[in-house]
Formats: structure tokens, sequence, C-alpha cells
């Protein structure tokens, strides 16, 4: 057993890898994206709310496999090319950046309206009343469900096997797929999976911590 | 006579369909503190509101040193820097405080000073300490919101307003959230502002505070001035005026 571990260990490493790209790579561009949108979900003139809140709705209305595969089929279809580790990346990160809205969205909202009062009549604008009181504010509503969606997108990623690309997930059935030892890798799979999740996780609480203040 | 600081003429202002202000007029000279009374719903916090433009106006003119609060010569709203400036000239004290609960008693006085006035931080903190100080809470200046009591919440709520240097303050039934035993605290800075000549407009239900505080009352009801005078005055003329005697009947068997 400790053997076909070994054996597989490198293979595992490369997949490994993939799966840390597609992940930071999901989680950073939908982080933007969705701070962005979101803004607009709860800030932006009525065409713009309704179009952001029917993206949102839309994707969150689909279930994430489907939408993968709807973005690697469909995409070239409308005349958008990509290979299957963008078309997987692309999908994870449409996926992630709805959740990030409504993320954003809630925070912002959790703010109570005396808030941005009190900032406008000390003669704050707008955009300086987002940056020095709404959002340090919102921050520790949006950190601790955004973090768990970090997790999320890192067990999530492992549906881009599914397109064929070698992530971790992919690399243990590759291997299990020569040597016939299933369990083991397994194993190993889910050991490596949770101690990223474990330290992201660990990681969070400290963040949470460290940006929780005592409400009034 | 120097014409009044605070000028407000035919102001109307509807939610919806409800008529809030049908037609106020009201000025407030250099100096003068004058404090609105009147039943829940006159319109008292809508009025306040429509001075600082946290609330536009529908109708009629608020004047400020000569100038229109939220509305340029063509009656077009201001830019969000302009609107955001004339606030600057206006106080806010607010019923429920609203402290900034990220930052600490100085940080919230600093916020204005740093972003809006410009002033360095170490001036800043120098002017936040002053106030701190004034206001009687000198050794708070570190503590957040959530670790101060309600009346020195309010305190600092207060030296966040003036520290701005506001043309006028305006003052919202800031005592109306806090336990009995923390309003003195409060009003008695409230008396050290209006000994020291600060301008102040300010809704109250403390009948007697208003009384002996301010240099003219003013009596709301139904969504305009229905008298105003010198408190005693005001206080001695009831009797002629049916809505002010019904209202002030309440204030009279407690212990007004
Ligand atoms: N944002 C709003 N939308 C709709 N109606 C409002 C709004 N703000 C105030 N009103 C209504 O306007 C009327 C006047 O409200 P306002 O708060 O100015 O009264 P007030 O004199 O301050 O009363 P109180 O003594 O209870 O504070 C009330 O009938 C209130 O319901
Ligand atoms: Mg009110």
């Amino acid at each position: 057993m400790l053997d076909a571990m070994i054996y597989a260990l490198p293979f595992l490493l490369e997949g490994l890898w993939i799966t840390v790209v597609v992940s930071i790579l999901t989680v950073s561009i939908s982080l933007v994206a969705g701070l962005a949108l979101g803004c607009a979900l709860v800030y932006g003139p009525l065409p713009l709310r309704l179009l952001v809140r029917i993206f949102s709705d839309t994707i969150r209305g689909i279930p994430i496999l489907v939408l993968i595969f709807f973005v690697y089929y469909g995409f070239p279809a409308i005349g958008i090319d990509f290979d299957s580790f963008w078309a997987a990346v692309t999908a994870l990160t449409l996926f992630k950046t709805a959740q990030v809205i409504e993320y954003v969205r809630g925070a912002v909202a959790s703010i109570p309206r005396g808030q941005s009062e009190a900032a406008m009549a000390i003669g704050l604008t707008f955009s300086e009343r987002l940056v020095s009181v709404i959002f340090p504010q919102a921050l520790r509503r949006f950190l601790p469900p955004w973090i768990n969606g970090v997790t999320d997108a890192v067990k999530g990623s492992a549906l881009v096997s599914l397109l064929g690309v070698t992530d971790l997930m992919y690399a243990i059935n590759q291997v299990i797929g020569r040597t016939y030892e299933a369990m083991p890798l397994y194993v190993l799979g889910a050991v490596i999976y949770f101690v990223i999740n474990f330290s992201l996780s660990t990681l969070s609480r400290r963040l949470e911590r460290r940006f929780s203040f005592v409400q009034a | 006579m120097n014409p009044p600081l605070l000028t407000i003429r035919d102001l109307r202002k509807s939610f919806g369909k409800t008529e809030v202000l049908k037609s106020v007029d009201l000025d407030v000279g250099r100096g003068e503190v004058v404090a609105v009374i009147g039943p829940s719903g006159s319109g008292k916090t809508t009025l306040l509101r429509c001075i600082n433009f946290l609330e536009a106006y529908d109708g009629g003119s608020i004047r400020i040193d000569d100038s229109e609060v939220g509305y340029n010569d063509a009656r077009k709203r201001r830019g969000e820097r302009a609107l955001a400036r004339m606030r600057a000239e206006t106080g806010m004290v607010f019923q429920s405080f609203n402290l900034f609960p990220h930052l600490t008693a100085a940080g919230n006085i600093m916020l204005g000073l740093t972003k809006v006035r410009r002033k360095s931080r170490s001036e800043a903190r120098d002017i936040a300490k002053v106030w701190l100080e004034r206001v009687g809470l000198g050794h708070k200046a570190d503590a957040l919101p959530s670790e101060l009591s309600g009346g020195q919440q309010q305190r600092v709520g207060i030296a966040r307003a003036v520290a701005m240097e506001p043309k006028i303050l305006l003052l919202d039934e800031i005592t109306s959230a806090l336990d009995p035993e923390l309003v003195g605290e409060v009003l008695e800075v409230v008396r050290g502002l209006a000994a020291e000549g600060m301008t102040m407009l300010m809704v109250t239900h403390e009948i007697a505070f208003a009384r002996d505080a301010s240099s003219r009352l003013v009596f709301m009801a139904d969504g305009a001035v229905a008298a105003e005078g010198p408190p005693a005055d005001l206080i001695a003329s009831a009797e002629a005026n049916p809505r002010l005697n019904s209202f002030l009947a309440r204030f009279r068997a407690s212990n007004f």
C-alpha cells in the first residue's frame, strides 16, 4: 500500500499543481468580478441591477456540473473557443462569481442606513463613504462565507477532471487505472484535499478574529 | 441686522402621497439656539434631514449663508462633491448616535477631519483629543463605541459633529435613546456649546431643557410651524393655541 502511494506521489503532485492553479484562478477572478458586480447590484442604476440579478440567479440556478459542460460544449458553438482547462476555469469562475455577488450584497445590506447617513453628514463623498465606512464594516460579514467558499472552490475544482483536465482528482484516477489500487490512492487524495482545506479554514478563523470588532 | 444664517421658505416634502412638510418657514440667526418641539409625526426629523440634504425636498427653499442647500441656481441637484462639501457645513447629531463601530472614539472624530478637512493625521488627532476633552471623554480616545455607555457614545457623536466646525449644528432628539440617568451629561455638553455661541437647531422632547437652553422655541404641527417665540412667551401664550396647549399638557402632567 505504501509502495502504491510512493509510486503515485509524483503524478499526484503534478495534478495537485493544476488543482491549485485552477483554484487560485477561480477564487481571484471571481473575487474581483464578484466585488464589482456585487457593488453594481447594491448601488448601480436599475438596468444594471437587473442584469446582475438575472446573471446571479441564473448561474446559481444551474448545477455546477451542467454549467461546466454547458461552457465546454456551448461556448464554442457561439464562436468562443477554448480548451478544456479554460472552459473549466470559466465555468467554475462564473459559479463562484455569482456566490461572491450574493456575499457582497448581504454584507453591504447588513450595514445600517445610519452609518452612511452619519458619513454623509460629516461630508464624505460616495466613494469615501464606501472605502472608510461601509467596506471596513462589511468586510467582517463578507469574510466568513467567502472563506468557506474558497474551500468549496478547492473541492469543486475536482470537477474539472470530468473535462479531462489533469488535476489532482484526474491524476488519482489515472494512477488507479494503471495500478488497480483504488483505496490507498483515494485515501491519499482525500488527505491532500483535507490538508489544503484544513489549512485554509485555520487561516480563515484567524482572519475572522483579526477583523472582528465588537459591534455596538 | 445681519441676514439669518439659515433661511427656510415654504419648504415642502412628501413621501409618496404623504405630505410630511406642507410649508415650513423658519429662520435661524448666527449664534441662535432654536428648539423644535411638536407631536410625533409632525415632520421635525424630516425638517432636519432636509437641511442636511439627507433628504431631497420637493419645493420651497433652504438657504445657508445665502447658498441653496442641495440645488444649484437652476434648481438642479448638485453633484456628489458639492453636496458633500455642503453637508460638511452642517453638523448632525443623531438620535441613535450612529458612531462608526469599527473606529475608536478619536477615529470617529478624525475621519471627517482627515478626509474632508484635509488635516494630517496627527493634527486631526490633536483636534479630536481637544474635543473629547471638552465632552469629558479625554481618557476614552482609544475606546471603541461598543466599549462606551450610551451617554458617552452620544457625547462622541456631538464631538464628531462640532470638530468639523460646522456653521450650524442639527440635533435630533439626541437624548431620547438614553437611559434617564445618562441624559444630563449629554444636555450639559449642549448647554456648553450654546454658551459658546454655537448655532444650533435642536429637536427635543425635553421641554424643560428646550425652555431653559434655547433662545427661541418653535412648535411644529402637521408639517408646518404652528407657533414660535421666546420660550417663556410661547409657553405662557399656550392657552391661546389649542394644539400647543394639548401638546404641552402632557408635560405639565409630569414635572414640567
Ligand atoms: N423615509 C420615509 N418614507 C416614508 N414616510 C416617512 C419617511 N420618513 C418619515 N416618514 C413619515 O413622515 C412623517 C413625519 O416623520 P418625522 O420623522 O419627520 O416626524 P417627527 O416629527 O420627527 O416625529 P417623532 O417625534 O416621532 O420623531 C411620519 O408620518 C413618518 O411616517
Ligand atoms: Mg423624529
